[in-house]
């Protein structure tokens, strides 16, 4: 057990050193300071001329928005066109066959949403072909959409009085080459030694002890293994995720996939503060996203350690703790650290089955996904961090006897407006998704349906309603991990999720954007010993304040009907 | 009128705010508060659920839905009763400050023609005559005459005060005295449009407009109570997968208990309490948005005279040049003095008697008196006996002693030198063409005003001093006065440039002023406070008018404008903290009987499921009227900083909202449970 604690502290210590030095290096790469990675710049000038693009035209934030939407879409018709038609499609060494539309509705929306909710199986209904240039395309894409649209805000808060905010295209061609390509690389690297399948074969042979023969799925893993977590996608070559042996061999691949969905969420933290040369502002930031990690995490380790009250009662000693499905060489503790980061970033990777924790570990990790900013997704958590920074200082301004303001700009009505409505939209597509779902379940078990509603839950009672609850907060939080227990693949939940996915993406992103934008043009405030300084603990306490009641006010209820009763019935 | 109200309620305050809070229950009203307005909402269907459980039993029982209907509808009325209350108190206020014009008559004048009219028959342009003895009928200007008039009745100050056609002292107010002389008056303002007409209808809500912030913070609290309207609705078909029914009742209760009515209740009353203390403070103001942007000044413009220094200067120092004793210098003083009606003259008379020299000096009998000239620049006296003394500016003394071909001793030059430098005035004696020595005027700073510039630094507001002394004289008051920046040898167009370029940095301004020829600055400026002696202009471009004409007034908007902001501020946190308390009477009382392992989550052990939803809304009523008086009084500013602030604040509001209600939830359950 404390091998195991080290072993995971060892692992967050890693993850914040790589972190600052990375934050570093992504505040020079877009300050547009020399960097060790300038020799991609031919590459990046021939992608330039090659699309036509001039990166000095800069744009407003209206035109970034117009800008990442259309190129979004485009993104999604062709990952639907290429999933419905994969059969035919090169690279199909084990012959799988197309997607239904929906699963390829729901899975196109989910890898570019940057959710990567597997309503499928890769070894059975993907292709190396949609792995490769739908999935893993879409892996780079939508991370480097999230912090092109990260940069836009940033940019905002650093100028004085300016509508001109970068260009997007500079930001989205830079993220890959400056950062999701290069750090991904390295990762694929030690990934593939570590016995990760690297090969285009298609499915291997094996003839077991007993002598039945085995069909082993391999493909190019390493490489989408790598993207899949520094872009925080969480979307695996295999349906079993990092769970798979050939997905996460070891202890080592383990840490090093643990290490890369965390690096770039806490670079991104630090990367503001040397941009904007406000390393203390992004010193409280990180600050309160640590510590809401942390009570998040603690719980869930508590509960997994000491193992299952029901199976004590049964007379059972669990010494290594809840151990019903996870890995033995990751082990519980482990596995609960995992389980906490893949929630609180848009992760959604597995290295064990979700469904099978104990119901406070399950809470928690819906509370990661409900709050969606500690860490959060590759640019997208702190832009979701950004709304609540809005409201806090709205609320604190207000507390201290002056008109709010955040670095020097006043906020008023409009950025209330679209700070309450992006604020109020998490709840809204969760809770009204789980409840149309119950609805159904309730009142229409026997539809005529390929899954009927009555088979869609592997458990009665509350630990039902927690997959169902758990599937909507994974879909609106863009992180894309299961509770298992749920059959998705099906019409209403394919459709459901995806329609959730999307609102839980743009919207999101949209807001902040728009209100960086609407600030930036704003009259610049000095700063006067009545300003309330946003660089503090006291307002880092605001801001935890208000995301912890916000989500503790939203989603109490639901919680309470699922994992807080079964926790308490487990007693 | 200076006699501040100490009781917050008054009999027929309440009465009249009872009557209004019934009359506010019109959904036309109401809808402009959407908090307030969703309780009614479902007030109203309480109502249809209790006159539906009068026959029959699932949704609970008649007496139970009854009082539940009753407590919504006493949260409504609470909500509207505070809204009441702090118009009544501020309809008072005005109220009482517009007896003092009522019908009096007025000696209209047409054509050189007196005649007796009524004072409310008076419109803008009319001209009437006031003697000795008349009370002012109306606002005006004067045109023609001096007055001294007694101002108390709406100042409250009991020193009479000088009023005169022309300049910037040409204004009276409706309701005060004349005392001497006779003067006439043009009326200034239609009958029902004076400023204090406008305060009253701003009051009444009739023509009360949110204020920029107020609107931010309902999209915020609209926000809230959308959050919880997802809450409750999606609980309907949670409930069913769950097997546990859900009343009607306990549906709204919840709904009604966790959207921030607390806040939304009190909302509009804060922001009336805002305007009814500035108009405490003697200050109407044109809009409540004049009195919110005062919380968020950046820089203070203040005149020297009056509102660092006291008046005028006054002397303070005696010093003889070498050689002359210094009594003998003192008495030359006084005598150059005795006819100098200057309040510098007299304070020269003043230090002599009482002060430094304790000696008294008699007019020499057939002394002539030499007045000061623009020419001479100096003033003094001749007495028969050949005595010629003389005071006067450095230049136009030592002219003439040279011309008498005396000589200036360099030693009184210096001195000079030195006066000026402390900030001080020089003013050289001669007696006889020969120096005798330098009398040092100095400002006298007023007592506590450093103290004061200290708090409103703290408070981040930049103080400025504008004076017409020379940049010395200037730099040396306001170090000792702690302003931070000063503009001298001010002419009106610098106070308006000063306050551009503060505002090309972003900065709100404020200043005060009273003159024509600071109309132009008044109306550039954030915040602008006409003093009510002030010129019409003056007074039509502010958004303010200080009835006290006291120029430290503008501290105290401050004040009272940050007060506005962290009221609400302070009892909008406590709202939402409050929801957590109640989350835990409701949540466990609304599953208890189907899921009985969520008993757990009873943790205030209330009594049973139906007496915690009750203490839940009755609490959630019960808090708005007891928070009216923080609301109408606002939370105390302490000037220790924005963080330090918010801390503070953060504890009392935040952790206090969450704590309180257990405490308070706790209690009425048991009071409840006496009678389930």
């Amino acid at each position: 057990m404390n091998t195991e604690l080290l072993g995971v502290i060892f692992t967050y210590l890693l993850t914040l050193a790589i972190a600052i030095v990375l934050g570093k290096h992504i505040a020079r790469v877009f300050k547009g300071e020399k960097n060790w990675l300038d020799f991609m710049s031919p590459v990046e000038r021939f992608i330039f001329r090659f699309s036509g693009i001039d990166t000095k035209r800069e744009m407003n934030w209206k035109q970034h928005l117009y800008a990442l939407l259309t190129i979004n879409s485009i993104w999604l018709i062709y990952a639907f066109v290429c999933l419905i038609s994969q059969a035919h499609l090169p690279l199909n060494p084990d012959g799988n066959p197309n997607q239904t539309p929906d699963l390829a509705f729901n899975t196109a929306i989910s890898f570019l949403t940057n959710t990567n909710m597997q309503d499928y199986s890769g070894e059975s209904l993907a292709t190396y072909f949609t792995q490769h240039f739908v999935f893993m395309f879409l892996h780079f894409a939508s991370a480097a959409t999230g912090i092109a649209a990260l940069l836009v805000v940033f940019r905002a808060l650093k100028d004085k009085v300016t509508d001109k905010l970068g260009n997007f295209w500079d930001y989205f061609v830079k993220s890959i080459t400056r950062i999701l390509l290069p750090i991904s690389f390295v990762i694929a690297v030690i990934l593939a030694f570590n016995g990760m399948p690297t090969s285009y074969k298609g499915k291997d042979t094996v003839i077991g002890m007993q002598g039945d023969t085995v069909h082993v799925s391999r493909g190019p893993v390493a490489a989408m293994v790598a993207i899949k977590h520094l872009g925080t996608n969480g979307g695996g070559w295999f349906g079993a995720n990092s769970a798979h042996p050939l997905e996460n061999p070891n202890y080592l691949t383990n840490t090093t996939e643990l290490v890369a969905q965390l690096i770039i969420p806490i670079a991104l933290v630090f990367a503001l503060g040397f941009y904007l040369n406000k390393k203390k502002f992004s010193y409280v930031i990180y600050g309160v996203m640590t510590v809401g990690t942390l009570l998040f995490l603690l719980p869930t380790i508590a509960a997994e350690v000491q193992g299952n009250p029901a199976i004590a009662k049964l007379g059972v000693s669990q010494t290594t703790g809840a151990m019903e499905g996870k890995e033995v060489r990751f082990g519980p503790l482990n596995t609960a650290y995992w389980c906490i980061m893949t929630t609180v970033t848009s992760t959604g990777s597995t290295n064990s089955m979700h469904d099978s924790a104990m119901p406070i570990s399950g809470a928690m990790m819906m509370m990661g996904m409900m709050v969606n900013a500690f860490y959060g997704g590759c640019g997208v958590g702190f832009l979701n961090f950004y709304i609540f920074i809005i409201i806090a200082v709205f609320i604190s301004g207000l507390m201290v006897g002056r008109t709010p303001e955040f670095f020097g700009r006043k906020i008023e009505a409009r950025e209330m407006k679209i700070a309450s409505l992006i604020a109020l939209l998490h709840p809204f597509i969760i809770l009204v998704g789980t409840a149309l779902s119950s609805y159904v379940l309730v009142h229409f078990p026997n539809a005529n349906w390929s899954v009927k509603p009555s088979a869609w839950l592997n458990n009665p009672g509350y630990h039902g309603f927690s997959e169902m609850l758990y599937q909507y907060s994974s879909a609106a939080a863009n992180n894309g991990s299961g509770f298992a227990g749920l059959t998705a693949n099906n019409l209403f939940w394919n459709i459901s999720t995806g329609i959730v996915m999307i609102l839980g993406r743009f919207l999101p992103i949209i807001g902040p954007v728009a209100i960086a934008g609407i600030l930036a043009n704003k009259k610049f405030v000095p700063e006067s010993a009545g300003t309330l300084k946003s660089d503090t603990s006291t307002f880092g306490i605001m801001i935890y304040a208000v995301i912890i009641i916000i989500a503790a006010l939203a989603f109490f209820p639901a919680l309470a009907l699922g994992p807080i009763a079964e926790h308490f019935s487990l007693k | 009128m200076k006699s501040k109200q100490n009781t917050l309620f008054q009999g027929d305050q309440v009465k009249e705010a009872l009557k209004h809070a019934f009359v506010k229950l019109d959904p036309r009203v109401l809808v402009r508060n959407p908090v307030m307005f969703t309780v009614e909402i479902g007030t109203v269907v309480m109502l249809i659920v209790t006159i539906f459980s009068f026959t029959n039993n699932s949704q609970g029982s008649f007496g139970y839905n009854f009082t539940i209907f009753l407590v919504l509808l006493l949260t409504v009325l609470f909500a509207n009763f505070a809204e009441a209350i702090a118009e009544a108190r501020g309809k008072a206020q005005a109220e009482s400050l517009r007896k003092t014009r009522e019908e009096t008559p007025a000696r209209l004048l047409v054509d050189g023609k007196e005649s007796s009219v009524m004072s409310s028959s008076l419109r803008k342009g009319d001209i009437f005559l006031c003697e000795a003895g008349d009370t002012i009928p109306t606002d005006g200007e004067i045109i023609e005459g001096i007055a001294t008039i007694d101002e108390s009745a709406i100042t409250g100050e009991s020193a009479p005060v000088i009023r005169e056609a022309g300049g910037d002292k040409s204004s009276v107010t409706g309701g005060t005295k004349v005392l001497s002389d006779r003067i006439k008056v043009m009326v200034t303002t239609q009958p029902g449009e004076s400023f204090l007409d406008k305060m009253i209808a701003l009051v009444e809500g009739a023509s009360r407009q949110k204020t920029p912030n107020e609107i931010a913070l309902t999209i915020l609290l609209a926000g809230f109570t959308l959050i919880f309207v997802i809450v409750c609705v999606t609980l309907k078909p949670f409930g069913d997968y769950a097997n546990t029914p859900i009343t009607i009742a306990a549906f709204i209760s919840l709904f009604v208990c966790l959207i921030p009515t607390t806040i939304g209740g009190l909302l509009s009353a804060i922001g009336i309490a805002g305007m009814d203390r500035a108009l405490r403070a003697n200050v109407i103001t044109k809009s409540g948005k004049a009195v919110e942007t005062a919380g968020d000044l950046d820089t203070l413009l203040l005149d020297k005279t009056g509102t660092i220094t006291i008046g005028n200067r006054k002397a303070t120092h005696f010093w003889p040049v070498d050689g002359v004793k210094e009594n003998e210098f003192i008495k030359a003083c006084v005598l150059s003095s005795l006819a100098d009606e200057t309040p510098e003259g007299k304070s020269i008379v003043e230090l002599a008697e009482h002060g430094i020299g304790k000696l008294t000096v008699k007019v020499p009998d057939g002394a002539t008196f030499i007045k000061f000239t623009a020419e001479t620049r100096s003033s003094g006296l001749d007495t028969p006996d050949g005595l010629r003394v003389r005071k006067g500016a450095f230049d136009a003394i030592r002219n003439m002693v040279l011309k008498a071909g005396n000589p200036f001793p360099d030693s009184v030059e210096t001195r000079v030198k030195t006066v000026a430098s402390n900030g001080g005035t020089p003013l050289v004696v001669s007696q006889n063409e020969k120096v005798l020595g330098v009398i040092e005027l100095q400002d006298i700073i007023k007592t506590g005003i450093y103290e004061r510039f200290e708090r409103l630094r703290k408070m981040g507001v930049k103080t400025v001093m504008v004076t017409g002394d020379n940049p010395l004289t200037a730099k040396f008051i306001a170090d000792k006065a702690g302003v931070d920046d000063f503009i001298a040898e001010a002419k009106p167009e610098d106070k308006m440039n000063y306050i551009k370029k503060e505002q090309q940095g972003g900065k709100l301004v404020a200043m005060m002023g009273d003159g024509t020829n600071d109309a132009p600055a008044l109306a550039q400026a954030d915040v602008g406070v006409a003093m009510n002696s002030g010129t019409q202009a003056a007074k039509e471009a502010g958004n303010m008018v200080d009835l006290d004409n006291d120029p430290t007034k503008l501290i105290e908007i401050v004040e009272i404008g940050k007060q506005l902001l962290m009221t609400r501020g302070t009892l909008t946190t406590f709202s939402i903290a409050n929801d957590v308390a109640k989350y835990f009477a409701i949540v466990p009382a609304l599953f208890m009987v189907s899921i009985p392992s969520l008993k757990a989550l009873n943790i205030m052990d209330l009594h049973s499921p139906q007496s915690a939803i009750l203490s839940a809304v009755i609490f959630n009523a019960i808090i708005i009227p007891l928070l009216i008086p923080l609301a109408l009084r606002g939370v105390e500013y302490k000037p220790i900083g924005a963080s330090a602030l918010l801390r503070r604040n953060l504890l009392i509001y935040g952790f206090g909202g969450i704590l309180v209600p257990f405490i308070g939830i706790k209690l009425i359950d048991l009071l409840v449970a006496l009678f389930i």
